[in-house]
Parts: structure tokens; C-alpha cells; sequence
């Protein structure tokens, strides 16, 4: 369930979140996160972000996430997105 | 959750699957019914995206009153059979159906869906399926696309594709879907399902699209489809009777059931005599005035 490819979801339009992602040597998951709405809702998007690495079963990955006031089923979607490209498994698309 | 014949369907708006903003908002602009999707509005590489995006805004977005339905890309594409397989465990109101010419197509994709509905433990009669007619040859065989299964409780015309088929203009006069279009109709009601009309594409132009509304519900269309929130209200000021329509088909139903208890089933009303006909289409005004029947004494 490794990370094998550098893979993204989202873009940078308002209310999207655009996720990178790719394969880490290091152990854990290291993001890097900007939110236009950071301060606000920073620490509930990033647990969004984790409980949905959790559901996923992803313990090491580079990210970086750029949220432009994404709310929950967008965090989730584009996470989940990133993720299944960066496994190379995401099905029934062109690439 | 409402069963999928009780909407009203007056208007459907359409909103592109892989736009959050849209699909976040998508239920505050008070149309009847939203269509999430999946297909034209969506680009190739980006199909994966958007059935990930709509499948959790069905799961965890709200969307008030609305019907909620999903058009799913055609079977017969790299992205059919995956958007089935992400979609209809969620079960929204319905599945649509694009371009569906034949009751070949319909029963493939009522396969998958009833296999996926089993792997699931889900039954087969809560989601509905609304199948598109968006070539000639589709429209030829809606007969018998209309009646195949009990799961289509609605077709639909596609004009931009169906034009596009029929290599005609697709002129704001409508004259070359125009048989399409009563064609369909008439499948629609011969077995008794509802039928919605194709988009207005411009936007700016709200006479056109009032004038072309008030043509469709003259030949019989439930609603119609609409892609900006700004149409809707357009859309429904036309289905919404007046208020002369409403007290007439009032006092038409209120005589009904007075002359319904004393056994006697025609009568008259205004010096016009009303049978069941008359009080069907007294009931459909009431209806899409809003007002619940099962209140109205006589």
C-alpha cells in the first residue's frame, strides 16, 4: 500500500484543496499545509486529512496541501483522489 | 427517504461532478431536482476525481429537499462501469442513464446495478434510473425504453447531443428537436412516467428560456433541466398555476368528493360537466400548487 508515484487531486480554485503527493524514504507523514482559512480551521482540516491517511492505511507520505476553503467531503475526496493516484490505482480514467 | 416519485421535478440543475463550489451550493437554489455530473462536465483525466468528489458530497453534504441524481458516464465507455460501482452503493434518488437507445443498453445497466445492489444487501426498487434520449436512434425506440422496467420513472431529452446526431442547428427555435421532443413526450405518458426537457443553453436570455419553458409544458414535459441557479425561478414561475387555475381546480376537486361520497360520478361544475379526466388534471394543479390533496374537505 506504498506511495509509488508523484500524484495530485484538486486545484486551486475557491472552496477546492489541492493535495500532492509521492513516495517518502522517511518514515511518517510529513505535510506541508497553507490554508487561506488556516487559522481558523487549520488543526480540524489536518485531522480530516490524517483520518482519512488513517482510513487509507498510509503511515509514510511527502504532502503538500494548499486549501483554498475546502469543507469536509472536498478534504476527503482529494485526499482519497491523491492517494489512489500515488498507489496507482486509481480506475475508469484517462491519464 | 423520499421515494423517487414524489418529486415534484419541475426544474433539474445540473452541476458539474468535479466542482466543489457548485456541488457544495448546489442545494440552496431551491431547484426540485440536482443533477450531479459525472459525464460531459467532466474531463477525461479527471473522471477518477469527480466520482470520488460526488460520492462523498452525497454522503456527507446536505441538499435539503432536493431529488439527488447522479448521470453516471455511458456503460460502454472506459468509466461507465466504475461509476456504477462507486454510485449506487450511495443510492441517491436515481441513476441517469446517457444516451440510451436501446432496451439492450437499459437491461446491461440494470444488471450491473441489481449485482451491485446484491453485493451490497441493498434492494432493488429505492433507486430509480431516468434514461436519456440524445440520439435518433434513441428516440425511435423510446416506446420501449419508457416501459421496459419499473425502475425508469423518468426520461429525459438530451438536445445538445441529439442535434448533434441529427447534424441539424441547435437553433433557440427548437425546430429540429421537435418531433424528438413530442415523440418523447407521448412514450413518457403512455406509460405513465415523468419527462423532463432539455437544457436552455443561454444563460443570459431569460424570455427565451420563459417562452421555451411555456412551450414544453404545453406538450406535456414534467420540467426542465436548467444549468444555472439564476433559471430555475424562470422555470418554475411557469409550472406554478395562478391563482385563478388553483380556485377552480378547487372547487373542480371539492365536488368531486362531495358527489365521489354520494355515489355519483359525473357531475358539474361552472356549468361544465367534469369526469375523471377533469378531476385528474384539477388534482395535478393542486399538486404543483403545493397543495397536499388528503387536506382538502368538501
Amino acid at each position: 500500500m506504498k506511495i509509488i508515484n508523484k500524484a495530485q487531486a484538486g486545484s486551486f480554485e475557491s472552496s477546492d484543496i489541492l493535495v500532492m503527493v509521492e513516495p517518502s524514504d522517511a518514515k511518517g507523514r510529513n505535510i506541508e499545509f497553507s490554508s487561506t482559512v488556516g487559522i481558523q480551521y487549520g488543526e480540524s482540516i489536518l485531522a480530516e486529512i490524517h483520518s482519512v491517511l488513517d482510513e487509507m492505511n498510509v503511515e509514510d507520505v511527502q504532502m503538500i496541501v494548499n486549501d483554498k476553503g475546502a469543507l469536509v467531503p472536498t478534504i476527503r475526496a482529494r485526499v482519497e483522489t491523491a492517494i489512489t493516484r500515488g498507489r496507482g490505482e486509481q480506475k475508469g480514467t484517462l491519464a | 427517504m423520499k421515494k423517487t416519485k414524489e418529486f415534484k421535478r419541475r426544474s433539474m440543475l445540473y452541476i458539474p461532478g468535479n466542482n466543489p463550489a457548485m456541488l457544495q451550493q448546489g442545494g440552496v437554489y431551491g431547484a426540485d431536482s440536482l443533477l450531479l455530473d459525472l459525464e460531459d462536465a467532466v474531463a477525461l483525466n479527471q473522471k477518477d476525481a469527480a466520482r470520488t468528489l460526488v460520492a462523498n458530497m452525497l454522503q456527507h453534504n446536505k441538499y435539503y429537499d432536493a431529488e439527488l441524481s447522479v448521470r453516471v458516464n455511458h456503460i460502454d465507455t472506459p468509466f461507465g462501469l466504475a461509476d456504477l460501482e462507486e454510485i449506487v452503493p450511495l443510492q441517491p434518488h436515481t441513476i441517469r442513464f446517457p444516451k440510451c437507445e436501446t432496451i439492450e443498453q437499459l437491461d446491461k445497466v440494470l444488471s450491473i446495478v441489481e449485482e451491485i445492489e446484491n453485493k451490497h444487501n441493498l434492494p432493488h426498487n429505492e433507486m430509480g434510473i431516468h434514461a436519456m434520449i440524445e440520439t435518433a436512434l434513441g428516440v425511435m425506440n423510446v416506446y420501449d425504453i419508457a416501459g421496459h422496467s419499473s425502475r425508469v420513472d423518468a426520461i429525459t431529452i438530451g438536445g445538445q447531443d441529439l442535434t448533434s446526431d441529427m447534424k441539424v442547428a441547435a437553433g433557440k427555435d427548437g425546430i429540429g428537436i421537435d418531433y424528438a421532443r413530442k415523440r418523447i413526450v407521448m412514450a413518457a405518458k403512455a406509460h405513465r412516467i415523468d419527462v423532463m426537457d432539455t437544457v436552455f443553453a443561454d444563460v443570459d436570455d431569460d424570455e427565451g428560456l420563459r417562452k421555451e419553458t411555456e412551450y414544453i409544458k404545453k406538450i406535456g414535459f414534467t420540467g426542465k433541466a436548467v444549468i444555472n441557479p439564476r433559471q430555475i425561478d424562470i422555470v418554475h414561475e411557469v409550472y406554478i398555476p395562478s391563482e385563478k387555475d388553483v380556485a377552480k381546480a378547487m372547487r373542480i376537486y371539492q365536488a368531486y368528493l362531495k358527489n365521489k361520497a354520494a355515489g355519483i360520478g359525473v357531475f358539474a361544475v361552472d356549468k361544465k360537466m367534469v369526469d375523471k379526466p377533469v378531476v385528474e388534471r384539477a388534482m395535478t394543479t393542486l399538486s404543483l400548487a403545493d397543495i397536499d390533496l388528503n387536506s382538502i374537505e368538501y
